[in-house]
């Protein structure tokens, strides 16, 4: 029972951890939880998906569609949190002064609510379809334990969920004016992060070079597979023995991001100048 | 400044090409799991060599081939096979076991 509760605690938290920082960088806007709804629907649906057809997706391209898939549904989130972050760099001033004005903001089509949801939806789909094949393992494995089972689940689910809410609770402690200057930075380091991960996955497809196969080693330090390193490889995308190719997929998202952010920016100081 | 970043991607292009053609010909080894066990639990590979690593799933369910020393997590669907691309690796132990059933699915590859 303990065991279930500590793999689907594992799965959970990244996407779990997500949410949190969507609701976060959403605070004050209207009809933001319908969205991240949608979005955990999206995901939950696309998990099961992937999970009845996970065969056929590892056959594909030579036994590699797998890592090929996941690094994929990465870059794919990395752009879309890349392009909230933008929008919010052009728009985010205004509403920091005002957190109603963002609501007007949405209302008015100008808040890119369906990014957010999408990059919630790929979050799910990512860890739930490996969850789903988990359940559906032992569920089947041992009929008779169906109780223990569940109990498994939930108390990974709630443990998961108690995290994340623990994260949002955090966030909006931080004083409205300068809640979209964290949430945007956490944004910034979730995407370099994920950027990293999918840059991993091509190592292990064996279509990117490692550029070093261990740059560094701190797995005695914090392993990645405990609860704490799985908690800062979402939040900064800690990874205990990193590719060399990995800190440059992170340092280069982290630059482009950031670089992006501050150009639009200024591109919309310099108008309202004029 | 525009020659040179065309002879970085010639060179990278072709490095890719070469990586894809050497890995054609190279060393394939695998591991069968049934009954939530290894078969072999332990399996002898050479060292400095880059090999491709078949794990086949005989059991109904799914298993999660994962690795710290090899660094490497993936899911292995029920009935079906996946393949790792690995090396080239140091002489050593590495271990890996399968995360879905940890008490039962363990296995190392000794590298030589």
């Amino acid at each position: 029972m303990l065991a279930t509760a500590v793999i689907v605690l594992r799965e959970v938290l990244e996407a779990a951890l997500v949410v949190s920082i969507v609701l976060a960088a959403t605070r004050g806007v209207s009809g933001r939880g319908l969205w991240i709804g949608y979005g955990v629907a999206a995901g939950t649906l696309g998990a099961v998906i992937v999970a009845a057809f996970a065969d056929v997706l590892a056959a594909a391209a030579s036994g590699l569609g797998q890592e090929i898939f996941n690094a994929t549904v990465l870059f794919a989130a990395v752009a879309m949190l890349g392009w909230h972050n933008v929008w919010m760099s052009r728009h985010g001033r205004e509403m920091a002064a005002n957190l109603s004005a963002v609501g007007a903001a949405v209302r008015s089509g100008a808040k890119p609510l369906y990014v957010l949801s999408a990059v919630v939806a790929m979050a799910v789909l990512r860890e739930g379809s490996e969850l789903v094949l988990f359940l559906y393992g032992i569920a089947s494995a041992s009929p008779g334990q169906t109780i223990e089972l569940a109990v498994g689940f939930a108390t990974g689910l709630s443990a998961g969920l108690v995290l994340a809410a623990a994260l949002y609770l955090g966030l909006l402690r931080v004083p409205a004016k300068h809640l979209f200057i964290v949430t945007g930075w956490l944004i910034v380091l979730l995407a370099a992060g994920m950027a990293a991960q999918a840059s991993a996955y091509l190592v292990q497809a064996d279509i990117l070079p490692s550029l070093g196969e261990t740059v560094w080693d701190t797995s005695r330090l914090l392993p990645d597979e405990s609860i704490l390193g799985r908690l800062m490889h979402t939040l900064v995308g800690y990874t205990a023995r990193p590719y060399g190719i990995q800190i440059g997929f992170y340092a280069v998202t982290l630059l482009v991001l950031l670089v992006l952010m501050r150009l639009f920016a200024s591109d919309r100081r310099r108008r309202s100048a004029l | 400044m525009l020659k040179s970043l065309f002879w970085l991607n010639l060179a990278l292009i072709s490095g890719l090409l070469l990586g894809t053609y050497s890995y054609a010909q190279e060393l394939s080894y695998s591991v069968t799991i049934s009954d939530h066990r290894f078969q072999p639990s332990e399996l002898s590979v050479p060292a400095g060599k880059k090999f491709k690593l078949v794990v086949k799933n005989l059991d109904p369910t799914a298993e999660e081939f994962e690795s710290h020393d090899l660094k490497r997590e993936k899911l292995i669907p029920g009935r079906s096979e996946a393949t790792l691309i690995l090396g080239p690796l140091k002489p050593g132990t590495y271990k890996f076991v399968g995360e879905f059933h940890e008490r039962t699915a363990k296995g190392s590859l000794v590298v030589k």
